[in-house]
């Protein structure tokens, strides 16, 4: 049988992210699939070379748009842990607060981009909607709609006030209710079912093996969290993974929707038992040492290897992302499906092209 | 997220004996990160399991930095070692999916520094327009930066 | 299985107003606190330089001999590390968008 190569990206209506597949295929069934990345590389890990190790915080936001904040702190926990910084207890909550907004915003995001691969325009642009009103909190608690620009090393920058917080509850039940209303779509409708279910199915070894993280590997049957290692406000707050057996991009999309109705309850948690206090402490002196700082993103695991060595540039700065990750899963299910198949196959990952390539 | 990092030094031709037996134990590969330093390259390989770390580390001479692949072992490491390559210039032999230095697209090779010549320094790696820039800058490396980084 | 699972959704928000704002004709919504644009008030400044220092992108500017005071509206990010930093309280961030510019140079005051 004839083989014909067909480019795939970067720019293409259903494709979300810049990346290149060259696919190989056989009369609609992809023999196999050929990546090709590195079209936005920034090289973002060298300017530890010029900027200082305070300022530096801004650069690590700026690594991705969807999964900004999380970056930041996880940045800001490396040095602080290096440092041996005493962060206080409001900051960890009002950073754990943020975070987990932060990934409502992304899993709504996701959500609508699911639809948009499969055609069921109406839903994506209701799922963007609801995450409209999230931009908004956001917006109003820390001035910014992606990019937050609060955490500092040592703390957080701004503080959010008890009115705002029942603002926040208020919009939450609103978000809550909402959302039921979209996922009930997802889950249930037969037009989406049909094109989500069976599709890049990954079994519990291959996904483990693979170095799959976050919904990826819980849909597999893995429960693996990165939350549960206690870092901020979550050894207060106890997060049990939400897990699937299937490993089919149903499974994910499940998962994902999940995760937006326990993001919402971990916010109530935490604003209850938000303590009072300061919420940044001073800091002097530079970083002299080595961590690994790793926290949960909403596509998964990210790990921060930051290595210090008394001044005040770092000596090395080095993130890996989870969509970095989840690549070869892609690559590995991507062999033997249909053409129809490959943007269910790439949005399925959730990817995020600049945080792989920063 | 106390837990102080565990690394376990290692020399290269042990390296795959150890990924093996890590992938034995139901290890999984979580990253591999470089760092250049005066005079050589250091090679950090993390591996984890039931939420704990485990780190190898090896040093590479800056002269000839050479690597045996582990997507053997591990395939999603093909990934790593071709941004190993791209961004340090360490040959790593036998990579399952090689971009053959075509994995990112910079302006100016080997970004980090080639093993033959240091980092370019700051002020001059910074935006280059013309992808034809040098690689080897005749300035030494000004990095003063101590190898006691590498003890944690 | 459910078939047209969006029915009762699309019917609500057929027959409801729609959820955006239909600017230019109605004003947008101000969101307090929002990070919008820096402003600066000439008055209070002493030109002490600690805002340029401070700034991470490098977009202010300040000449204390000729009394001059500038900002590259491209390269700031709204971050408001000046604000936090200036001795006089001379800069503020305000919640509307940043105005269009056409030039790369810096705006002086």
């Amino acid at each position: 049988m004839a083989r014909t190569i067909i480019p795939f990206g970067p720019q293409h209506p259903v494709l979300p992210e810049p990346v290149h597949l060259d696919l190989v295929v056989e009369d609609e069934v992809v023999v196999e699939a050929r990546p090709s990345i590195g079209f936005i590389h920034r090289g973002l890990e060298k300017l530890v070379e010029k900027k200082d190790f305070q300022e530096f915080v801004y650069v690590a936001e700026r690594v991705c748009g969807i999964c900004s904040f999380i970056h930041g702190q996880t940045y800001c926990q490396a040095i602080e842990e290096i440092m041996q910084i005493p962060v206080p207890p409001r900051a960890h909550y009002l950073r754990t607060v943020w975070g987990e907004l932060s990934r409502i915003h992304s899993h709504l995001l996701w959500l609508g981009l699911m639809a948009d691969g499969v055609g069921f325009e109406s839903l994506f642009m209701h799922s963007w909607r609801v995450r409209e009103s999230v931009l908004k909190i956001i917006e109003a608690t820390t001035g910014g709609r992606v990019i937050f620009g609060t955490c500092k090393v040592g703390g957080v920058r701004r503080d959010i006030t008890a009115d705002q917080f029942s603002e926040i509850r208020k919009q939450l039940d609103k978000i809550e209710k909402d959302t039921r209303e979209i996922t009930n779509v997802f889950l249930t409708d037969s037009s989406v079912k049909d094109r989500l279910v069976g599709v890049g199915v990954l079994s519990k070894q291959d996904a483990y093996d693979l170095g799959c993280v976050g919904p990826m590997l819980r849909a597999s049957g893995v429960a693996q969290d990165t939350r549960k290692l206690g870092y901020a406000a979550f050894k207060d707050l106890a997060v049990e993974p939400i897990t699937r057996s299937e490993g089919d991009s149903f499974a994910r999309c499940a998962v994902r929707c999940d995760e937006i109705f326990q993001s919402i309850d971990l916010i109530r948690r935490a604003i209850d038992r938000m303590p009072e206090g300061e919420i940044a402490v001073k800091v002097t002196g530079n970083p002299n040492g080595e961590f690994m700082a790793r926290t949960e993103q909403p596509r998964g695991e990210v790990v921060y290897h930051v290595q210090a060595n008394g001044t005040k540039n770092l000596q090395r700065f080095r993130v890996r992302t989870p969509t970095f990750a989840n690549l070869p899963a892609m690559v590995k299910t991507l062999q033997g499906c249909d053409l129809a198949d490959v943007p269910v196959l790439v949005l399925t990952i959730d990817p995020c092209i600049s945080c792989t390539e920063r | 997220m106390s837990e102080p990092l565990i690394i376990e030094a290692i020399e290269v031709g042990a390296l795959v004996d150890r990924v093996k037996q890590f992938r034995q134990d139901g290890y999984r590969l979580v990253q591999i990160s470089a760092t250049r330093l005066p005079e050589q390259v250091q090679v950090t390989y993390s591996f984890e399991r039931e939420d704990r770390l485990a780190n190898l580390r090896l040093h590479l001479p800056a002269a000839e930095a050479k690597l045996p692949s582990i997507s053997g072992v591990f395939w999603c490491a093909f990934l790593y070692e071709n941004e190993l390559h791209d961004l340090f210039n360490i040959a790593v032999a036998g990579i399952a999916v090689d971009f053959h230095g075509k994995f990112y697209h910079t302006a100016v090779k080997f970004p980090f520094g080639t093993s033959t010549s240091p980092a370019p320094s700051p002020k001059t790696a910074s935006p280059s327009p013309s992808p034809a820039a040098p690689t080897a800058k005749p300035t030494p490396a000004t990095d003063p930066k101590p190898a006691a980084a590498a003890a944690s | 299985m459910a078939y047209f699972a969006m029915t009762k959704l699309a019917l609500k928000w057929a027959l409801s107003k729609p959820p955006t704002t239909r600017y230019p004709f109605e004003p947008r919504q101000v969101i307090e606190g929002s990070r919008g644009t820096l402003l600066f008030s000439r008055d209070t400044c002493v030109f002490c330089n600690i805002c340029a220092k401070k700034c991470p992108t490098g977009a202010l500017y300040v000449n204390r001999t000729a009394k001059k005071w500038g900002i590259d509206r491209l390269l700031c990010i709204t971050c408001g590390y000046c604000v936090e930093a200036c001795p006089k309280k001379s800069l503020s961030l305000g919640t509307d968008h940043a105005r269009v510019t056409v030039t790369k140079d810096r705006e002086l005051f």
